[in-house]
């Protein structure tokens, strides 16, 4: 096996007194799909964060594509080019069209020249399924649309890694599939790193090598997704378990 | 847990892309900078003045101001030094600040909700008010109003004469005043005993609602208190009906009180200038409690007064404090335009005493020094009075 | 089942004029007391303000005394000293420069207030349009006639006042806002001092400092005139105003936006300048328009340090001793020019904010 594309050793994080994180250890494989799990207030959302420097660690090592993260300007701006981010708000910005949106990025970080930039986004528009809305705000778009234009996005800066913060938590029920269908199909392209916070346990089963699951700070249990959902290892992950799976 | 932080912290070296390195850089530029274009500043400005022979300082206080004051409220006259000069400056203009804070309030407010008013003639005759006063540059309006009083009204002599005893000339408005009899002392005193005693009964009343579920007219019998009882007290003095009332005297009136020309126009300008802005305030306190609201209170078959006192008015209120507070403050800093009429405010008064003495320095820190001392004063008061609401509602 | 109820008119009695009268004006006891009352306050003022502006006022009159015999308005004062009060000092002949100018700085402000403009054209339309009035004024060039500054007054000076003052605040204010908000405790105090100083003190106290305090700050034999003093105050002042109202516009875009930016990698001021100002600005721009109307108003205190604007021209055109007590009429008619000027933008303010509210929803 090649060397992990993300490395945390001994990660800790405390906001004021409160410890977020405890001790994450977490190597993560090239082309690896991962999906974090875990009861809210678990620390799953901070942690991948941290993979982008988001959120600050203040203890351990978090190394992204044999960059590791410190304080320096220059190693953030790397690791931001090659991770990729879908919010759970999905923070398009309202006062560009979704094209803007989707060609700021390559234009001003990776100096792209425009051309270039409008064919990769339409490109990855079409690859979401929403070409014709390219000349659209985000505004007048529905929920399920503007995570998609999210995701194409991230997609845009070619990224090594994405990173997935609760994708589909914010949006109303009869959305959630066509952005399911958007991820399954490019976990399905293969390659891309993925690294998911979600609670789409279906999604999980078809697509994860991992599942994770978080309690307290903490990674309290890993394993393969069949092995996962049906022989869970400890107390706190069965009854998390029985919690979302009814 | 705690062995946990002596983990291995992310490595960091001295580097320029460190944003805490670049931080102190860039803090360490910026405070130089300044540092430096004070340093010229003000050694420019000694130099200057050790060239213009001015002596820096504030003794100058201490010195005879031989200038009169046409208006104070505590006795001044030109063998008075520049220090209590500053003084009567300060006071005139607390008295007029603190007045049009008043008065604008009440108008304001009255505005305010006639603005929001069903009745189409009161709400659009609102609408015009605020609408001209507030569009229309304070200092014309004193100016306005300063030319009615000294250019229309007539002399003292033709006085006009509304009410018995009070007589409005282009010399200014004069009131009667009590006289020194015991019976009005007595009526202060009432006064002030009606106000705590008023606040005591709501306390109660509050304390007996939540022991025994019933309620008491509160409102009625704090009116009645604070308004009965400097009656009784005047009673009691032997109810004398003698007041200090102005009578006509060779060209003027003499006796009773006096609301000069500048101040009566300062006054005026302040508070219907204020009063325009403190509506708009008012009005979208009051629009931005959402109707759903209100209707929730009517659903728990609360009546209109009870959803007003209870619901709206608690939440109008927080909103409203900030931005009340900010047309206070304007108020009294915009009382700084009596000087434009030659009302004896603190600007006035120090420009004179700086055109006198030549401490040009020393006379607008003194301005500045007393503006914040104002500001920050109500600032904080009303901050202070702010999360006392904000506890209350809770 | 399945048929519609034919829809009816509504009763008679909740429509037409009689029931708006009485839904709007006789409601209860106590709209209708309101009513009386109101309608007493108008009887009470418009027909003897009608009266004195317009039937028994004298617009023609060649002398003051003829005018003085009009029981209203003497509208003669103003018609013979227009000119003086909209132009001040300024060369009688000359006086349509600083009604080109004054002309220039109008649709600058128009322009500056059309959506269609919000782009990166606006600053050389500025840029242009100062420089034009600055030539149109002082003249020296293209054979117009050299007047000082000294000689500038009235309408278009007040214009001036106010409109480069806002121009050259607002990208001090702007940084003044963002240092607010920096992370550095020592360029954050700094901009908070300056910014709750200015607010704290009048600007008649900034006039002052400007008038008398600045000469001693600067090397000796170096001075300013004194409009520029003015001028320079006003900047002061306006930018603390400025930076707070942009600072309430910093804090109404949400975190998310700021991340988004991060996880695509753009650096502080590119995140600044593409994401978070050009979203803080669209929502500062009513507020912006009613400090703008503050400044416009508050130039008038420049009377006070002895400037010719539209306040003192006027003033000054009351000194006439062959016209002398007609300062009624005077401030009417400036009150009119200010309320026109203040009042238009007022009202585009609340149409744009009503605009926003409904098209900025996310």
């Amino acid at each position: 096996m090649t060397a992990p594309i993300i490395e945390m050793q001994q990660v800790n994080k405390w906001y004021g007194e409160f410890h977020v994180l405890r001790n994450i250890n977490l190597n993560v494989a090239r082309g690896e799909r991962i999906v974090v799990c875990g009861p809210s207030g678990s620390g799953k959302s901070t942690m991948i964060r941290c993979i982008n420097r988001l959120e600050e660690h203040q203890q351990g090592r978090i190394v992204v594509d044999g960059t590791e993260l410190t304080n320096d300007l220059k190693n953030i701006e790397a690791i931001r080019r090659e991770v990729g981010m879908v919010f759970q708000h999905f923070n398009l910005f309202p006062h560009l069209t979704v094209l803007e949106n989707l060609t700021l990025g390559p234009i001003w970080v990776l100096r792209k020249p425009k051309a270039e930039a409008e064919a990769t986004a339409m490109k990855y528009l079409e690859r979401v399924r929403i070409p014709e809305q390219a000349k659209k705000y985000p505004g007048q778009l529905s929920g399920g649309q503007q995570q998609r234009v999210a995701i194409a996005r991230s997609l845009c800066m070619n990224p090594k890694i994405m990173l997935f913060d609760e994708p589909t938590s914010a949006l109303d029920p009869e959305m959630v599939k066509e952005v399911l269908d958007v991820m399954i199909q490019l976990a399905e392209e293969g390659g891309m790193t993925m690294l998911c916070v979600t609670h789409e346990m279906g999604f999980a089963k078809a697509v994860a090598h991992r599942v994770i699951f978080m309690d307290r700070g903490e990674i309290v249990e890993q394993n393969k997704p069949e092995e996962f959902f049906s022989n869970p290892q400890n107390e706190r992950t069965r009854l998390f378990l029985s919690q979302i799976l009814h | 847990m705690a062995n946990n932080r002596a983990g291995r912290a992310p490595a960091r070296r001295l580097n320029w892309n460190d944003p805490d390195v670049r931080s102190v850089v860039y803090q360490v530029v910026a405070l130089a900078l300044v540092g430096l274009i004070g340093w010229f500043l003000v050694s420019n400005t000694l130099h200057n003045l050790s060239v213009r022979n001015i002596a820096s300082g504030f003794g100058f206080l201490e010195r005879e101001s031989g200038f009169a004051i046409g208006e104070s409220p505590i006795s001044f006259g030109p063998e008075n030094t520049y220090g209590r000069a500053v003084l009567v400056g300060v006071l005139n203009t607390l008295r007029v600040a603190v007045v049009g804070i008043v008065l604008a309030t009440i108008i304001g407010t009255i505005i305010g909700i006639a603005r929001l008013s069903k009745n189409w003639l009161v709400n659009k005759l609102a609408t015009v008010y605020v609408e001209v006063v507030r569009n229309v540059p304070l200092l014309l309006q004193l100016f306005f109003w300063y030319a009615i009083i000294t250019e229309t009204l007539p002399g003292p002599r033709q006085a006009l004469n509304p009410i018995p005893g009070v007589f409005i000339s282009n010399r200014g408005v004069k009131i009667p005043t009590p006289t020194d009899h015991f019976a009005f002392d007595l009526a202060g005193i009432g006064f002030l005993l009606g106000i705590v005693l008023a606040v005591l009964v709501s306390r109660w009343a509050k304390k007996r609602q939540d022991a025994t579920g019933q309620s008491f007219p509160v409102y009625r019998a704090g009116i009645a208190l604070i308004l009965g009882l400097p009656i009784l007290g005047w009673l009691i003095g032997g109810a004398p009906l003698e007041l200090n009332v102005p009578k006509l005297q060779g060209f003027n009136h003499v006796g009773g009180a006096t609301l000069t020309p500048e101040f009566a126009a300062l006054l005026a300008g302040l508070v219907i200038y204020t009063a325009g802005f403190i509506a708009e305030v008012v009005r979208s306190g009051i629009q931005a409690v959402s109707h759903g609201q209100t209707e929730a209170a009517a659903a728990l078959g609360l009546r209109r007064n009870q959803i007003l006192r209870l619901v709206v008015l608690p939440q109008a209120l927080r909103i409203i404090i900030p931005p009340m507070t900010s047309q206070y403050l304007n108020l009294t800093k915009n009382s700084s335009l009596a000087v434009a009429i030659g009302y004896p405010d603190i600007v006035s008064i120090a420009n004179t005493t700086l055109n006198q003495t030549g401490q040009a320095i020393e006379g607008i820190l003194i301005i500045m020094a007393v503006y914040l001392t104002i500001s920050i004063s109500i600032s904080i008061f009303m901050n202070w009075y702010n999360k006392h609401i904000a506890l209350v509602e809770r | 089942m399945a048929s519609v109820t034919e829809s009816l008119p509504p009763p008679r009695s909740t429509t037409g004029p009689i029931a708006w009268v009485r839904e709007r004006l006789f409601s209860s006891p106590l709209n209708t007391v309101l009513t009386i009352l109101a309608v007493w306050l108008i009887l009470m003022t418009v027909p003897p303000f009608i009266e004195w502006a317009l039937i028994g006022a004298n617009f023609t009159a060649a002398t003051s005394q003829e005018c003085r015999a009009a029981s209203g308005a003497c509208w003669a004062f103003i018609a013979e000293k227009h000119r003086l009060m909209l132009f001040g000092l300024y060369p009688f002949n000359e006086q349509w420069r600083p009604a080109l100018a004054a002309v220039i700085l109008v649709a600058l402000i128009v322009l500056t207030c059309m959506p269609r403009f919000w782009n990166k054209t606006l600053l050389p339309i500025w840029v242009v349009g100062i420089i034009a009035v600055g030539v149109l004024m002082w003249g020296g060039v293209l054979g117009l006639q050299y007047v000082e500054n000294t000689n500038w007054g009235g309408l278009p000076l007040t214009l001036i006042l106010a409109t480069v003052g806002i121009a050259f605040a607002f990208p001090f204010g702007l940084l003044l806002a963002l240092g607010r908000r920096s992370r550095m405790p020592a360029i954050k105090t700094l901009c908070i001092m300056y910014i709750e100083l200015i607010r704290g003190v009048p600007l008649i106290s900034m006039l002052f400092m400007a008038s008398v305090m600045l000469p001693l700050f600067l090397p000796e034999g170096f001075t300013i005139d004194k409009l520029l003093r003015a001028q320079i105050a006003i900047i002061m002042f306006a930018a603390a105003y400025i930076a707070e109202v942009v600072r309430g516009g910093l804090q109404a875009i949400p975190k998310g936006q700021y991340e988004g930016a991060d996880s695509l990698g753009l650096s502080y001021w590119q995140k600044m300048g593409f994401i978070i100002l050009p979203q803080a600005l669209k929502v500062v721009i009513p507020p912006m328009v009613s400090l703008f109307i503050a400044v416009f108003k508050d130039t008038s205190l420049v009377v006070i340090i002895g400037i010719y604007d539209l306040m003192q021209s006027t003033k000054v055109a009351l000194t006439d001793p062959l016209w002398r007590g007609f300062s009624i009429e005077a401030y009417v008619f400036v009150s009119a020019i200010y309320f026109i000027f203040c009042y238009s933008m007022s009202k585009y303010s609340r149409a744009l904010e009503d605009r926003l509210a409904t098209g900025h929803k996310r």
